[in-house]
């Protein structure tokens, strides 16, 4: 990592601090949104959150850990949950996966070699009176067919 | 058909119910409640019997009593919007169309328990509404429905704030939401104590589903005792169900307690169900012949998830299916849940592969009863209910499916 993009990141790390507060109560909507802008959140990026809190890196590291949203390797540029509980899975979501699968070129869980997409599955996204269902990055799909799910991912940049 | 969900907040669908879907205008609550003494809303809500709505059922008006009774300088009430029980999807819909409801909920509960600030725990999953519903506060506090003096009444200062949760089912426990909140692993405490009176912070608070404080805005505005006209005698009022899986229509319905689980499955167009799984992944699987009990806290209590399978369903499938969500959301702090639900899963594994004994699967379900007992929150104590209700309902179709058939089909 350059210094003028470690001074960066600090500096954002710093304006979430302002906003959300510098109590460790805090942790959790500031790492949200270093993960939602970066994918992840670095060693970097979790010393300077510990720094900022007043807290251990390790304990910064433990939350990040812990929760399934969060995570400190890169991911593709968007991420796409499919939903893999019982009601979207009764409706088709085996072929809706399996067509994305095919279209590119990866398994369920891995990343494009452009870095443009990773896919995995996810728990229940509460959309199970229209599903299948799936999620790109914050935004939601439903009533799925493998053609549709595709289709969507060809719009995404 | 449209595939992106796009949110306007607080546009209806054509709803109808008796209670939460009936007439209710932004603020009406919050208005009446400061015209009242803390003590009268607290009768208000005695009168109505109302119950969680997360599942619990533990009497809200108790709730309240025993928060407001603590002796603290800061309280909190807490909003658990974080539903990550499968085939649940109430909250999303209250609030998406509803959020008057759960917010002027949130500010009565905070005048009445002498809280200062509200916090939604809003899932991961609901990212899409969190800019909508913070919108949807600053135009509250335009109106003086949140901040200093609100509607004029002199000291009442309250704030809500919204917190995004990251993708963990165990949250929706409150003391492991509790600990998300204050920037740890959300990893369930030991109760007691109870958040009532060692809660976010150490501080009293109030941990409240999204539908009870929707019922709550009704109650403060119609009365304790028309809410309680609705329902049975020991499940009062209605609730939300959120019905998915094989049916016509599915979706949230309002029905009162007490609805037969036959009456329900004709509403919503179940044709051929063979199987309801009520309560989701954590709740009980009701068989055919079952079909006439009623959905209530005495009878089948629920927080309101309704999972249909038709004739054609594999069964087996589907406790799969639930056995691996909880080996996936296991927050792994107790030995009963952590290590239970893998073996529960490797058991429904043997069935399928049609490799197992019988004296096996007893033993399991001998787990089960162990893990119901002695793990330390409702995941554990609840997530081999599926495993046992399942076995036991469709025995017959599980145990004869030969060497890896599927049933002759």
């Amino acid at each position: 990592m350059l210094v003028v993009e470690k001074n960066a990141l600090s500096e954002e790390i710093e304006s979430y601090v302002e906003k959300y507060g510098n109590d460790r109560s805090a942790l959790l909507m500031i790492l949200h949104e270093i993960q939602k802008k970066h994918r992840h959140i670095s060693e970097f990026a979790q010393q300077e959150v510990a720094r900022l809190l007043n807290i251990h890196p390790v304990e910064v590291y433990s939350v990040i850990s812990f929760f399934a949203f969060l995570n400190t390797n890169p991911k593709g540029r968007n991420l796409v949950r499919i939903c893999q509980t019982i009601s979207c899975d009764m409706k088709g979501k085996k072929q809706v996966v399996e067509a994305i699968e095919r279209e590119l070129g990866i398994k369920i869980g891995e990343t494009t070699k452009d870095n443009k997409f990773t896919v995995e599955y996810a728990n229940c996204l509460g959309l199970c009176d229209m599903g299948p269902a799936m999620a790109i990055n914050d935004q939601v799909f439903v009533n799925l067919t493998p053609e549709k799910a595709v289709e969507l991912l060809a719009k995404v940049k | 058909m449209e595939n992106h969900l796009t949110v306007k907040l607080g546009e209806k669908k054509d709803r109808k119910g008796p209670v939460i879907f009936s007439e209710y205008k932004r603020g009406d609550a919050i208005r009446k409640a400061l015209s009242m003494s803390r003590e009268d809303i607290l009768f208000e809500l005695k009168d109505s019997k109302l119950k969680g709505r997360g599942g619990a059922g533990f009497l809200t008006s108790t709730k309240w009593m025993l928060t407001a009774a603590a002796k603290a300088e800061k309280k909190f009430i807490i909003c658990n919007a974080d539903e990550g029980e499968p085939g649940t999807f109430k909250d999303r819909v209250l609030l998406m169309e509803y959020p008057e409801l759960v917010f002027d909920g949130m500010v009565v509960g905070g005048y009445t328990i002498g809280a200062q600030l509200g916090i939604v725990y809003l899932r991961g999953e609901y990212e899409y509404l969190l800019k909508p519903l913070e919108d949807y506060l600053e135009e509250m506090r335009k109106g003086n429905l949140l901040g200093k003096n609100i509607l004029g009444k002199e000291g009442f200062d309250f704030e809500i704030k919204i917190v995004l949760g990251s993708g963990a089912y165990v949250c929706g426990e409150e003391t492991a939401l509790i600990e998300s909140l204050e920037g740890h692993r959300g990893e369930p405490r030991n109760r007691p104590p109870y958040p009532i009176n060692t809660g976010f912070l150490g501080r009293p608070t109030s941990v409240n589903n999204v539908e009870t404080l929707a019922a709550v805005s009704h109650i403060v505005v119609k009365g304790g005792k028309w809410f309680a006209k609705y329902g049975t005698d020991k499940s009062s009022g209605s609730k939300l169900f959120s019905v998915s899986g094989d049916c016509e229509r599915p979706g949230v319905y309002e029905l009162p307690w007490g609805t037969k689980v036959s009456e329900l499955l004709e509403l919503v167009g179940a044709k051929n169900a063979k199987a309801v799984q009520i309560g989701g992944a954590s709740g009980h699987c009701i068989p055919k012949p079952q079909f006439e009990k009623t959905l209530a806290y005495e009878d089948i209590p629920t927080g309101g998830s309704v999972m249909i399978f038709n004739d054609n369903r594999d069964m087996l499938k589907v406790l799969k299916n639930f056995m691996e969500f909880f080996v996936d959301e296991s927050c792994g702090q107790c030995t009963p849940c952590r290590i239970g639900n893998v073996k529960l899963l490797e058991g429904v594994e043997m069935i399928e592969k049609g490799n197992y004994t019988f004296a096996h699967i007893n033993k399991l379900k001998d787990l089960g009863r162990t893990m119901q007992l002695a793990s330390k929150c409702g995941l554990g104590q609840s997530s081999p209910n599926p495993f046992i209700s399942i076995l036991e309902n469709f025995k017959d179709e599980i145990f004869n499916r030969g060497n890896g058939g599927r049933n002759g089909r």
